[in-house]
């Protein structure tokens, strides 16, 4: 007699709680099966014609920027984020050849990263630059061994970020702040070692490019050192926002656009500024993992990202917001004023890329920033 | 007939024949060996061996050497760092398990059996939210405007606030207030398998109810306490989160330098080595904790 069974729950039909290894194996293929044809069960669906992957800091996550590519194209953006190169390329080392395809990568990262393998060689030609900002190109990363590896999409500075009804405006404007005592036990510092190094060596007159083993030891670290003394909390980015909206601290070193700009819409009390000693500029970039099939895919989504209203998009995110690398990006008046579009020729003229040093001088900043933590 | 004085099954009932008691337990116990094998012998001979190469141009290069713990030991912030993780480790589980016991004992010995389980929900509800959220929200409690200071300065105790927040004790704070609810599980479990006729017999002989403690409960339930602070000690070594949040990176902790190694730097072949001397530190931990750690006593 033949039992009908009204599927695995039936009340009488017990038959499903039994594994055997026919059973096992039957329904461990019918899930796989499953799995497979549905997509899920894998990290991304990388091999699929309609999507791409992309390793990204969290700005280019913004839903307007993805949903406007996607909406475009077609194209589904598979989007991860990540804090610090290091632990991108540690993603992309843990993944198979050919999972991600798309990489916002910090610019003055760019010739390392391409360096080891990782990058493709892009089209120069492709790039709009003639509608770029001045200063954008014309960086030392900005090509290595003669080939461009990321195309800018975004840029701010490292700087100060402060609440304007306890620090003092004119205060703000030298890099001398750092070592005041009138701020002692106020300040909370960025914890990313090569931009505060690098602003501690401009208020010694030291440009990043000039830095050194050498003048690491014998000017920078004393300044450094007393920073840390004045410093209450080293941290990133949410530690140092929560200081800073806790009153636990009045200014952010190392903070900028990038650190307060979004609050700034809801809280007058956040302004930034750069130091006239020089603005230190960083930058983020796009580039394309060097495994990937989806170029063509990549390289429509750096148009979408340059085009106009790609870069309002990017550089008025919802995760943080920044000066996009078009001249022409179509920005509200507050957008504006709050990213000081009107200021950004001479804030440019007056910086420097926070380029990063040779492997010997970078192990030594890394170095000095863990003696600067422990001290 | 035949009896093993060391068995437990009744006189004259036979077990299973002994190789396939053997066999079985071969095959009962392959998963986890497999697992172990994989997922942690590898991993560690790996992470061994990595911390014997180097990093130079964000490659790495397989070349023996020990430089990197030469460098370790050369820098006395890095060893700075490896006390700071200790004491702080160690401050955490001295404090969590004396929060915990008391807590522990009245739920184990006070409260009426049917609420136990309710009250032991409720002990380990704080494990139940996010842990980078619950430091954030220790962070706002001891911020300058938070709870604590906003109380102070409304009842006139203080006129400023007080800095609460990246120091020490906010790290403390925020380790203990998750892991008593760790050693409270440990040390329950432990207290609620004594046996009561070792504390009725204690009274029977004349002993006070501290001395009953003293001398019966407190040393049988060692092995729950030491458990519990060994656990809380591995898992404070290894944490960088709660430093960086409540501390406010004001000290330096080995686990900051080696994610600082990895997050900025790449530098995996510095944070192997780094990680080798904290596992060593909690090898040692672990000897110095042997004798009471028995987890069939837990």
């Amino acid at each position: 007699m033949i039992r009908r069974s009204n599927g695995p729950f039936a009340p009488y039909d017990r038959s499903w709680q039994k594994l055997s290894r026919r059973r096992f194996l039957k329904n461990s293929a019918l899930t796989a099966g499953a799995l497979a044809t549905t997509g899920l069960g894998m990290p991304f669906s990388a091999s699929a014609a309609d999507s791409m992957t992309f390793l990204t800091w969290c700005d280019h996550m913004d839903p307007r920027l993805l949903g406007g590519y996607e909406e475009k194209t077609g194209v589904k953006v598979e989007a991860k984020s990540y804090e610090g190169s290091g632990a991108a390329l540690s993603i992309k080392d843990q993944s198979a050849p050919g999972d991600w395809d798309l990489f916002c990568l910090d610019f003055q990262d760019t010739p390392w990263v391409a360096r080891d393998g990782y990058l493709k060689a892009l089209d120069d030609s492709r790039v709009p630059w003639d509608v770029f900002h001045d200063g954008i190109r014309d960086q030392p990363h900005a090509y290595t061994d003669g080939k461009l590896y990321g195309v800018p999409d975004k840029f701010g500075y490292y700087g100060i970020a402060y609440n304007k009804d306890k620090v003092d405006e004119a205060d703000v404007k030298s890099a001398e702040i750092m070592f005041s005592d009138k701020y002692k036990g106020r300040m909370a510092v960025y914890d990313y070692y090569q931009p505060i190094i690098q602003l501690v060596g401009l208020s010694q007159g030291i440009a990043p490019k000039d830095i050194t083993v050498d003048n690491l030891e014998s000017t920078i670290r004393k300044p450094l050192l007393k920073l840390k003394s004045n410093a209450i909390v080293v941290g990133d980015i949410v530690t140092v926002l929560n200081a800073l909206h806790g009153d636990s601290a009045d200014m952010i070193i190392g903070g900028a656009e990038w650190s307060v700009a979004l609050d700034m819409v809801e809280n007058p009390s956040l302004d930034y500024n750069v130091f006239d000693e020089g603005a230190l500029l960083w930058n983020e970039s796009l580039c394309i993992f060097e495994d990937s099939a989806k170029e063509k895919e990549c390289w429509d989504f750096i148009d979408w990202t340059l085009s106009p209203d790609g870069q309002r998009y990017l550089a008025t995110s919802e995760c943080f917001w920044a000066c996009p690398v078009r001249k022409d990006t179509p920005l509200t008046e507050q957008e504006a004023s709050i990213l000081r579009w009107d200021q950004q020729v001479a804030f440019l003229q007056n910086a420097y890329p926070s380029t990063l040093g040779a492997p010997d001088l970078d192990a030594a900043m890394l170095d000095l920033w863990q003696e600067f933590l422990a001290s | 007939m035949s009896t093993t004085p060391t068995s437990d099954r009744p006189a004259g009932q036979p077990g299973p024949p002994r190789l396939f008691r053997s066999e079985l337990t071969r095959w009962a116990s392959a998963p986890t060996l497999l697992w172990t094998a994989i997922f942690f012998a590898a991993p560690l001979v790996f992470m061994l061996m990595v911390s014997t190469w180097k990093r130079y141009r964000g490659k790495l290069l397989p070349e023996w050497s020990l430089a990197n713990y030469e460098k370790i030991f050369s820098k006395s912030y890095l060893l700075e760092g490896l006390f700071n993780s200790v004491e702080v480790s160690l401050t955490t589980a001295l404090v969590s398990a004396l929060v915990a016991y008391p807590l522990a004992y009245v739920l184990a010995y006070q409260v009426p059996a049917r609420w136990q389980r309710v009250l032991l929900i409720l002990a380990v509800l704080p494990f139940w939210t996010s842990y980078l959220v619950r430091s954030y929200a220790w962070s706002v409690v001891l911020g300058d405007n938070g709870i604590i200071n906003s109380f102070l300065i409304a009842v006139s105790i203080i006129d400023d606030p007080v800095q609460l927040n990246y120091r020490r004790a906010a790290t403390v704070l925020g380790f203990v207030h998750f892991f008593t609810m760790l050693l409270t599980l440990t040390i329950y479990a432990n207290l609620v398998q004594i046996k009561s006729s070792y504390r009725l017999a204690a009274a029977d002989l004349g002993a006070s109810r501290f001395q009953t403690f003293l001398r019966i409960t407190l040393p049988l339930s060692m092995p729950g306490i030491m458990v519990g602070v060994f656990i809380t000690f591995v898992i404070c070594m290894g944490d960088f989160i709660t430093p960086q949040i409540l501390g406010g990176s004001n000290e330096l902790l080995l686990p900051q330098a080696i994610i600082l190694q990895i997050n900025r730097a790449a530098d995996f072949p510095m944070a192997s080595a780094m990680s080798v001397l904290l596992m060593l530190t909690v090898t040692v931990g672990y000897f110095a904790m042997a004798r009471w750690l028995r987890l069939d006593r837990v």
